[in-house]
């Protein structure tokens, strides 16, 4: 079960380091569990990407004054939340924990960001730089052999910028039109400006603990975890064997196999937007259609309130902040108790994807209700 | 100035190659697997058993980005400049440029080497098989 989300502001946080953000993402999230501090015994960090300092873990717990029994850090770039959420469930289940704290923090929009910047390798003389350009190879072959068009990856982003748009902890909350978005600034082709996530401080932490534990302690709105998955590809873009199948499908077939249900009863997802192109894949490796009609799939509104499966109801890595996938986990759980500002009416299960690098790591997580 | 790739005992052999005008990628001689970049270990078998062969120069497309805004200073005045990721016909798949024009570019678009002195580098950087050169 989660028993206890909790986040920090998103968005430009001066002068404010990656621990003290954990610090207060985990303290509104125990709140959240009505759990005191002295209850957790395990505690997963995501390694912040701007700067890296070893045995961060402990370093999380010592500023949480915890003294956990297992955890550490961990590192699958923006798969990591879903993942580290999957063992800290699994060391519960094996009596390795009872009370995970799983949080996430990272201030590259005042820090620095060359993470996300780097050349790769010795391909540097080619000007061959940066995490856009390694997902935009990808969205060029997924248009070039399905007939995908950048109008139909726009959906996408019109979809979260519409549903961020009414989410007061929004970092963007402007909705654009499918025009707006064809005209933002070029940044590389195929991608323009609004295809890119925002680069943003925050932080983000969940509690998890067994069904019995969270009557135990009296969690007030408790949302069963149904299913988990993960699914990896090591080879770099340049090297992977096809472009336009990912890790995804292995990551939600495991996912949807725990859970004992599949993509069609799924009332309402939060699918990882680092990039456009990276929903429309997603959707395409989750069953929600077949490969290749990703883009006649979120055309006309799919994605919307009242589509055929509304995604990214808090406005995801586009609107509401560009940190890497806990903000979907917490959108999730919003969803299953019936208190996100976007509700979909009724909604039993929710299907959550985070996925890192250049779709090299993918990780999927099931909620329902009680 | 071009970024400079950092050489090293590993990588001396691919860029003294392309000094010496040809294109050469890692074969193993125990299983006959061919790859780029340079590795210690063919990733197939594991073998620490291999030579450098020399490309044919022909391969094709796989996909191609076009950057319109520069992220490295070395580029703001080389902008807009695509950057492709190209098979050669022995297998290995490499990062480079392609000499042409925009509209011309496709995936599966056959390629030709052509290995440019720039800004005393030596690229490997590739033309349209059945197109001309555009500079
Ligand atoms: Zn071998």
């Amino acid at each position: 079960m989660i028993a206890g989300v909790g986040h920090t502001a998103y968005g430009k946080l001066p002068g404010r380091s990656p621990t003290s953000m954990n610090v207060e993402a985990v303290r509104k999230a125990l709140a959240d569990a009505r759990v005191e501090k002295d209850a957790v015994d395990a505690l997963f960090v995501k390694y912040p990407t701007s700067g890296h300092v070893p045995m961060y873990g402990q370093v999380v717990a010592e500023a949480l004054g915890v003294q956990p029994r297992i955890g550490g850090v961990w590192d699958q770039g923006g798969a990591t939340n879903i993942s580290m959420l999957s063992f800290a469930a699994m060391a519960i289940s094996h009596g390795q924990c009872e009370v995970a704290v799983v949080t996430t923090a990272d201030n590259p929009r005042t820090g620095t960001r060359q993470a996300y910047e780097r050349a790769w390798g010795d391909d540097a003389p080619f000007g061959w730089f940066g995490t856009p350009a390694g997902y935009a190879m990808i969205a060029r072959r997924h248009m070039e052999e399905f007939g995908t068009t950048h109008e139909q990856l726009g959906e996408i982003a019109v979809a979260a910028r519409r549903h961020g748009a009414t989410n007061p902890d929004a970092q963007l909350r402007a909705p654009i039109t499918l025009e707006d978005f064809t005209q933002s600034r070029p940044v590389v082709d195929p991608f323009c400006r609004d295809d890119c996530c925002l680069i943003s401080d925050g932080a983000a932490a969940i509690v998890v603990m067994s069904r019995e534990r969270a009557r135990q302690l009296g969690a007030p709105a408790p949302v069963p975890v149904l299913g988990f998955g993960q699914g990896q590809t090591s080879w770099e873009v340049a090297q992977r064997p096809t472009l336009t199948e990912t890790a995804a499908a292995v990551s939600a077939h495991t996912a949807f196999a725990m859970a004992g249900i599949g993509p069609e009863q799924v009332d309402v997802a939060q699918l990882y937007d680092c990039f456009t192109i990276t929903v429309l894949m997603t959707l395409e490796d989750y069953g929600f259609c077949r490969k290749g009609q990703g883009g006649p799939f979120v055309a006309d509104g799919a994605l919307q309130l009242g589509g055929a499966l509304p995604t990214n109801t808090s406005g995801g890595l586009l609107s509401e902040t560009g940190m890497p996938g806990m903000q979907l986990v917490l959108e999730g759980v919003r969803q299953m108790r019936g208190t996100s500002v976007n509700q979909v009416p009724g909604a039993q299960t929710c299907v959550v994807s985070n996925q890192g690098g250049i779709m090299h790591t993918h990780s999927t997580l099931v909620l329902g209700q009680e | 100035m071009l970024p400079r790739p950092e050489v090293t005992p590993l990588t001396e052999p691919y860029w003294s190659g392309l000094a010496a005008g040809e294109l050469r990628f890692q074969h193993c001689r125990d299983c006959g697997n061919a790859w780029l970049p340079a590795r210690d270990e063919c990733p197939r078998c594991l073998s620490r058993s291999h030579d450098w062969q020399v490309a044919s120069g022909g391969g094709r497309i796989i996909s191609w980005v076009v950057y319109r805004q520069a992220v490295h200073e070395a580029f703001v005045e080389r902008i807009p400049y695509n950057v492709a990721i190209v098979e050669l016909d022995e297998g290995p798949r490499l990062i480079t440029n392609v000499d042409a024009r925009e509209e011309e570019l496709a995936i599966e678009l056959p390629v030709r080497l052509r290995i440019d002195e720039d800004d005393g580098l030596h690229l490997p950087r590739f033309t349209l098989a059945g197109g001309r050169w555009s500079r």
